[in-house]
């Protein structure tokens, strides 16, 4: 599908045909999409800009869950906790040496990528199920190193610590709407970021060891190295959307949805988008927020109805709402939407013969 | 160029190649051949670094492969494709013989996140080698589809490409024809002596297709039940007795 072209679009050169935005239009249609959401602060509508801040910082993470899971194939339930740590680095850097978000971000990033790469040394060994449970011991393990070790910096039982809002160039980013300007400056840097590492060495040797392990290594990819280097990455945006959530929150700590639930809920996202597809976690992060959120309203307006039941229907219809979506996109669409979009595409192209 | 000597090999007690030993020549289209589980695949696998056996030496321009780690084997000058092919399924035929140029391109995985100049430089000059494969082996047409939706005849010349893409100076093929209609097989063979032919390339080659093996290949190796019960040319395999009592008989 994808080797049809509309006619008269042709490449003069490999660097040509290796563009990504191969006409003017579609040049223009990005410029336009980030413009518009760099407006939404704009609409003063507080909802819109907290739950579009929350899926930016959400697409980082579950972006590099993308790069783990999604393109080598590695299954991760730890993203919640490296998300925890990044927002660590992130409060305690800028709160104890004043550091600007210039150097706490990257350096959240690179923090988190490090420990991410330790709790990827079990992938030398084991695969699929064993790795998960081995990922598994991240989410355990830094949430409660969290809870109980320096009780006078992390916290301690009481589950977090204030952020200090970011100042950049005078300006103190205090309100979300200031806040999610940074958070749109990291996704668009990641976005790029990852597109380009899909399409060059790095990228190919990812999907290599996803799609063959055995293959790629007597081809000779070394699949540790490069199961690190996925480890890492993923870590890394882990670590960069947790610094973003921490901020945007102007808290961070275990009491504020860094377990094991969320990591799920970050998986699910990936699964719903689309694996391995640069536009998974867009459409899967932005498609579950707004559902969730619809779910939520549709459980308090139930609650309203049936008082005696209220709070179970306040907590458990999120949920059983998502999980409910989940395994209906296991069993109709287990590409995600993602894939969808991809045939839709190829339709539009094809047209008029495509029905 | 390959020297073989006396591998052994056995999977918990069962034996699967007993003593083994022979020699390739540079330039040369050896085949391996054999009854069904005789041990052919195990023994490219011995080559490939991918099984180690538990006795013997193989010996690729003085190095010892058995102590070879399987990545390395790659940079060495070794290719391979793969009895039941082993491709990169989700990505496209020239994504999948790019991703053979692993070793070959240096650039950082920063240098690869940013793809500035020098990176982008590299994969373009990259790309012009795959090219030019792709060409050769008449895949050019599906460099940009997905090769798991490829039929199986084309997904065999992927994984071939994907194995000159390494430009190796051995290149290993296990049963590159099976399973191919007669006017498939021959474009195989012609690719394969092409190959061969004008890069120079020694072939170590596995086929159940005897007349195949007879027309294409320099020299033979027979192996039954993991030993090797002849070697020599073409002519000597076919009048050997015991070749024809223990492979041509059973046929
Ligand atoms: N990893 C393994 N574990 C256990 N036994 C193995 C393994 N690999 C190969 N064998 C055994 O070794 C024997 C030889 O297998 P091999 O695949 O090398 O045969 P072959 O000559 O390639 O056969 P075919 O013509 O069917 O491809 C078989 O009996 C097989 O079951
Ligand atoms: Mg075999």
């Amino acid at each position: 599908m994808a080797v049809l072209r509309p006619a008269g679009d042709f490449d003069r050169s490999y660097a040509q045909d290796m563009l990504l935005l191969r006409q003017p239009w579609q040049r223009w249609a990005m410029a336009l999409i980030v413009l518009g959401v760099a407006l939404i602060p704009l609409s003063g509508n507080a909802y819109l800009i907290t739950t579009v801040n929350r899926i930016m910082y959400s697409i980082v993470a579950v972006q590099g869950l993308n790069v783990l899971t999604g393109m080598t194939g590695q299954i991760s339930l730890g993203q919640a906790a490296f998300m925890l740590v990044g927002g660590y680095i992130v409060a305690l850097t800028a709160q104890h040496w004043g550091m600007p978000i210039f150097v706490t971000l990257p350096l959240a990033a690179v923090g988190t990528g490090v420990v991410g790469l330790i709790f990827g040394l079990p992938s030398l060994r084991v695969k699929g199920f064993y790795l998960a449970m081995a990922t598994l011991a991240a989410q355990f393990i830094i949430p409660w190193l969290s809870r109980h070790i320096y009780p006078e910096y992390l916290g301690g039982s009481s589950g977090r610590i204030a952020v200090p809002s970011p100042v950049i160039f005078g300006v103190t980013f205090n309100q979300v709407a200031q806040v999610f300007y940074i958070s749109l400056t990291v996704l668009v840097i990641t976005t790029i970021l990852l597109v380009n590492i899909r399409r060059t060495k790095l990228g190919r040797s990812f999907i290599a060891v996803r799609d063959n392990d055995l293959a790629a290594e007597v081809l000779g990819v070394n699949p540790f190295g490069v199961k690190l280097r996925a480890f890492f990455v993923a870590a890394m945006l882990a670590g960069l959307a947790g610094g973003l959530k921490a901020i945007s929150q102007r808290s961070v700590g275990t009491e504020l949805a860094y377990g094991l639930n969320e990591s799920i809920l970050l998986l699910g996202m990936l699964v719903i988008g689309g694996l391995g597809h640069n536009l998974g976690p867009f459409l899967g992060v932005a498609t579950i927020i707004f559902l969730e959120d619809l779910a939520n309203l549709t459980g308090a307006t139930m609650a309203s109805l049936f008082p005696a039941h209220a709070t179970n229907l306040l907590t458990s219809f999120r949920p059983l709402f998502f999980g409910l979506v989940l395994m209906l996109f296991l069993i109709f669409e287990p590409r995600g939407l993602a894939h969808r979009w991809e045939i839709l595409k190829a339709t539009w192209r094809m047209r008029p013969f495509s029905r | 160029m390959l020297r073989v000597e006396d591998v052994s090999l056995s999977f918990g007690g069962a034996t699967v190649l007993n003593r083994v030993s022979f020699d390739v020549a540079p330039h040369e289209i050896f085949a391996i051949i054999g009854p069904n589980g005789a041990g052919k695949t195990s023994m490219l696998n011995c080559i490939s670094a991918f099984y180690r056996p538990q006795q013997g030496r193989i010996l690729f321009e003085g190095h010892d492969l058995v102590k070879t780690s399987t990545h390395q084997i790659a940079r060495l000058g070794i290719a391979r494709t793969f009895q039941n092919i082993a491709l990169y399924t989700g990505l496209t035929t020239l994504e999948n013989l790019m991703a053979a140029r692993h070793i070959h391109i240096k650039e950082s995985a920063l240098a690869s996140a940013l793809y500035w100049g020098p990176a982008q430089r590299e994969e373009i000059q990259h790309r012009r080698v795959v090219e030019e494969i792709m060409d050769f082996l008449e895949i050019a047409h599906i460099r940009k589809a997905v090769v798991g939706a490829l039929p199986y005849g084309l997904r065999k010349r992927v994984e071939l490409g994907r194995a000159l893409a390494l430009e190796p100076k051995l290149l290993l093929l296990d049963e590159p024809m099976a399973g191919m209609n007669i006017e498939e097989k021959e474009d195989m063979a012609r690719f394969i002596l092409d190959v061969h032919e004008r890069r120079g390339v020694t072939i170590i080659l596995i086929e159940h297709d005897m007349g195949l093996v007879m027309d294409i290949s320099h020299r033979v190796l027979v192996l039954d039940f993991g030993s090797k019960i002849a070697e020599g040319s073409p002519d000597e395999v076919r009048n050997n007795p015991a070749v024809i009592r223990a492979y041509l008989g059973q046929t």
